[in-house]
């Protein structure tokens, strides 16, 4: 129990009812990506980074521990301390930290 | 239903966009400097926007009802270039004193670099010099944690008051931090990064109602502005109270945003 326990005004049943459709269909969503995977050709035996990382958080998914959302964005998130001088000619974001970006190792 | 949307980029939005906001109740919004989708070739272009966000946007909105307010600064993705950031932030000071202007922003940190962080502390110097509030930008998915802190400790080695700055764009690894510091939150409702209109309403659940707002961050990009609206909804389908409701759309943002002389809004318009 945390002290964010019970703060949703619904009971559990009428949370299922309210959204159990639209998260059922996530995922399958989400199972369908990973066999979308499996059929793909790997051009490396390299697994990339971002793959690694999605399946490593789907086991805080399932390990009946709370704060599933805060652990997952915590496990996707740039943990290093390093700043990089620029990052010219790089705006966006991948999703993952992509290794050896703060030391200006990155691939 | 009257609610204030504090983070949108109506340049980047359709008049059409202002009359469906205000059919959904949006009385204010607030619009901070950013990125245009494009690097500016001169500090030229940020002069004919600035005009644009305090000259041209205000009239715009008033046709609907809806006020205007605005920040200025340079956003972090064009604040790589220290020289043309300098050239930039060197225009800033004469807009400060038009009426719709609250503050410094969005300023922040894209990713994470050495030189958007020497701006981010001239920026912050130039709120603390013309004691401006802040409206911070904190980077985008994994960049967001590591930028956040960063962002709050250079905050937090200036005078501002942690009270006069909104950190936007939190998410459920950064609200707690941020609130612990002092400072206000803002949680953006994006359809695909960013907070769900139902992952904010878990949030508030969690994290209470203090100090926290939400907003649609519309802007060029995929977005949605009338996500405030839509995240009213999900929040009364839950059974919030309307009290709970107001705060977080409504009353909040009034708070911080009344901390500036120049937020007014209409108060038949905002009860």
């Amino acid at each position: 129990m945390t002290e964010s326990t019970y703060t949703c005004p619904l009971g559990r049943r009428e949370v299922i009812d309210a959204y159990f459709l639209e998260h059922r269909a996530k995922l399958i969503d989400i199972a369908a990506w990973l066999d979308r995977l499996d059929r793909a050709r790997p051009e490396s035996e390299v697994i990339d980074f971002r793959d690694a990382a999605f399946r490593q958080a789907l086991g805080i998914l399932a390990d009946g521990e709370g704060h599933r959302a805060k652990r997952i964005l915590d496990l996707l998130s740039d943990q290093t301390t390093a700043l990089p001088q620029s990052a010219q000619g790089m705006k966006g974001a991948s999703g993952v930290p992509q290794p050896g970006w703060t030391t200006g190792d990155a691939s | 239903m009257k609610y204030i949307d504090p983070h949108i980029h109506m340049v980047s939005r359709s008049t059409d966009d202002y009359e469906r906001m205000a059919q959904a109740g949006c009385v204010a919004i607030t619009e901070p400097a950013f990125w245009a989708g494009y690097d500016r070739s001169s500090a030229q272009g940020f002069f004919d926007y600035f005009r644009q966000l305090t000259e041209y946007e205000p009239k715009r909105a008033a046709i609907y009802g809806i006020r205007h307010f605005t920040w200025l600064c340079i956003n972090p993705k064009e604040a790589d270039d220290p020289g043309f950031a300098r050239e930039v932030i060197a225009l800033i000071p004469e807009f400060l004193t038009r009426p719709n202007v609250l503050g410094i922003g969005e300023i922040g940190l894209n990713k994470n670099t050495k030189n958007e962080l020497i701006i981010l502390e001239e920026q912050i110097e130039l709120a603390e010099k013309h004691n401006q509030m802040v409206l911070v930008h904190t980077p985008h998915l994994e960049d967001k944690l590591k930028g956040t802190r960063l962002i709050m400790d250079a905050i937090t080695a200036s005078s501002i008051e942690p009270g006069r700055v909104l950190i936007d764009h939190v998410e459920e690894h950064t609200v707690q931090e941020v609130l612990d510091r002092g400072f206000w939150s803002g949680m953006t409702l994006y359809p695909d990064t960013k907070c769900t209109p139902q992952r904010a309403a878990d949030i508030i659940e969690m994290y209470g109602t203090d100090r926290i707002w939400m907003n649609s961050a519309g802007d060029w990009g995929h977005s949605d502005p009338l996500a405030v609206p839509k995240a009213r909804l999900e929040l009364a389908r839950r059974g919030h109270p309307d009290s709970t409701i107001d705060k977080v759309t409504l009353h909040n943002p009034q708070t911080f945003l009344g901390q500036s002389d120049r937020f007014r809004i209409d108060s038949a318009m905002s009860e």
